[in-house]
């Protein structure tokens, strides 16, 4: 790839690596690009710098254990992660989750679709210059990484969704912490259009870059916001509903110029589009009712119960010794991460453990569509264009 | 022909049963999803009738994975998540890939989107993909031994 020695007078190419470490390349991933000055004749993406062996150590644990694993893929939105592998654990032992656990798993990854959008558009517009509007994205996070925290313990890694429902009941004062936060959320996007959407400077960096046609991006198998910004109005949410999306009330943002500012009118739309879920969800969550389905054997009993019952102490004992054992057969499941069809595949051999278990990752199948995006254009161009795909290494490699 | 409780899984076996009889070997069933078992030998032929037969229309390869059934032989199934997005529906097509010959027909030139999708396949249980325009490793090091995600490769690692 790398041409060297040359008469005097022809074009020589050189080869460059950016990254693994790279501020602009969010995190650990070494394109290799080969440039003629500053134009990039061709780009290849060299990933694994962060693969950690998650699916792999998902066959040696039990099914309820490797949901803490799930968090740490996509850390950027680790409660998506627990959904899909929950929703497909479910699918295999064909257990029902009651409305209201449902309406909490709801309501929680759209906080999370916010807050992934808000680390999206801050690291964005750093990369293209716009530095204020980091911290401002930052200082919304906050208040949802501090929900997440009341809710879970945890801010981020929260493993809160759990086979059946929800980890732990909703704290006192949830209901006005969530309100404060979308009542005073659509001003703060609305600050973030002032400073960006009209912006000459912001048009200029992402107008008319990386674009590509919606059957190139169909055939890469492209998904998410980078699909929905060429018109093809395809979301998990509305096309294949899971967890009560039906009963909900909201738009599909697209654009049709598949372009990086297309697609970053897009993911601010799709701000806008979660507030009015998470409004919605606050309304349909009853102060009280179940967190988890009814599943002897399958969903551990409540502590309380546990040590007054013999049965459900014996029930406890089996769950976290053994496990649960879901029958032979395979489930795929589908949701609509940030980034796209984020899918889990689990293969059961009706043992406690899972035979396989795949992660289809958004980030991943997105970053193929890179080279043909970035190929003929600048350098500059190339760090829009990482940053409008918008991966997650843990991720891409897992 | 039975009906089938996801409907549109129904006009998928039979188009393609139409179009060719020796097309579906199997139809497996399981929690609502249906799953094509398709022979190895016509696995892209088949392929590309999902995604141009105007009645199926499967223009999204959503996913390709593999599960390791060692020791039951054939030893690697491989399973295709095909998404047809103007008439939202999914299906899943499968074949099995046995210990002595792990290759099967790259998808690549029926969807371009299989391309990491199958390095990665590649990569973890070693299955070499003909036809591939680029078939390496993706995740793990040029020069890593071994086939980390077989059953029979240790979740510690060997030293």
């Amino acid at each position: 790839m790398t041409t060297v020695e040359s008469a005097i007078g022809t074009t020589k190419t050189m080869v460059l690596n950016m990254g693994p470490q790279h501020p602009s390349t969010h995190g650990v991933l070494r394109v290799l690009l080969e440039l003629d000055g500053e134009n990039v004749m061709s780009a290849v993406p060299d990933l694994g710098y962060l693969h950690t062996g998650i699916e792999k150590s998902c066959e040696d644990k039990t099914y309820s254990q490797a949901i803490t694993l799930t968090d740490r893929m996509d850390y950027l939105n680790p409660l998506g992660n627990n959904l899909v592998y929950c929703l497909a654990v479910e699918k295999l032992l064909n257990l029902e989750v009651p409305k209201r656990a449902q309406y909490i798993r709801v309501m929680m990854v759209e906080l999370q679709r916010i807050s992934s959008h808000l680390v999206w558009l801050g690291t964005h517009a750093l990369d293209m210059g716009a530095m204020s509007v980091m911290l401002y994205c930052f200082r919304e996070r906050e208040e949802i990484l501090k929900i997440f925290e009341r809710f879970a313990g945890q801010r981020m890694m929260t493993s809160y969704i759990r086979i059946g429902g929800v980890a732990l009941q909703p704290p006192t004062g949830w209901r006005d912490q969530v309100k404060r936060f979308v009542d005073m959320m659509p001003a703060r996007v609305d600050e973030y259009e002032a400073l960006l959407t009209e912006n000459r400077i912001w048009q200029g960096r992402l107008k008319g870059v990386g674009y590509l046609p919606p059957e190139t991006l169909v055939a890469y198998s492209t998904t998410g916001p980078g699909l929905r910004a060429s018109g093809v109005a395809f979301d998990n949410r509305k096309a294949f509903p899971y967890s009560s999306y039906e009963e909900f009330d909201f738009e599909v943002p697209t654009r049709t110029e598949s372009d990086c500012y297309a697609r970053y009118l897009v993911r601010v739309a799709e701000i806008r589009e979660s507030i009015k879920i998470v409004r919605q969800a606050v309304d349909k969550i009853t102060d009280e009712g179940p967190i988890k389905s009814e599943a002897p054997g399958i969903i551990p009993p409540e502590r309380e119960k546990m040590k007054t019952e013999m049965e459900a102490l014996i029930y406890h004992f089996k769950i976290f010794t053994e496990g649960f054992s879901p029958p032979p057969g395979e489930a795929y499941v589908a949701v609509e991460s940030p980034r796209g069809e984020l899918g889990c595949f689990i293969a059961s051999d009706g043992s406690p453990k899972p035979l396989r278990v795949h992660f289809r990752s958004p980030s991943f199948v997105n970053l193929q569509a890179l080279p043909r995006m970035v190929e003929g254009q600048l350098i500059a161009d190339t760090v829009a264009c990482i940053g409008t795909i918008d991966i997650v290494l843990g991720e891409v490699d897992r | 022909m039975t009906q089938l409780a996801n409907a549109d899984a129904s006009v998928v076996v039979e188009q393609l049963r139409s179009w060719k009889a020796d097309a579906v070997t199997q139809v497996v069933e399981h929690r609502g999803q249906t799953t094509i078992v398709v022979p190895r030998g016509l696995l892209r032929a088949v392929a590309q009738q999902c995604r141009d037969n105007p009645e199926l229309k499967f223009n999204l390869l959503s996913d390709a994975t593999c599960v390791d059934r060692f020791p039951v032989e054939p030893r690697f199934e491989l399973n295709y998540s095909l998404v047809s997005i103007p008439r939202q529906t999914r299906i899943r097509l499968r074949t099995a890939v046995s210990a002595q010959q792990p290759t099967i027909e790259s998808l690549v030139p029926v969807w371009p989107g299989a391309n990491w999708l199958e390095r990665e396949i590649f990569d973890l249980f070693g299955i070499r993909f003909e036809g591939h325009p680029d078939l390496r490793r993706i995740l793990l090091p040029d020069a890593f031994e071994g086939f980390p995600l077989r059953r029979d490769f240790p979740v510690e690692g060997k030293r």
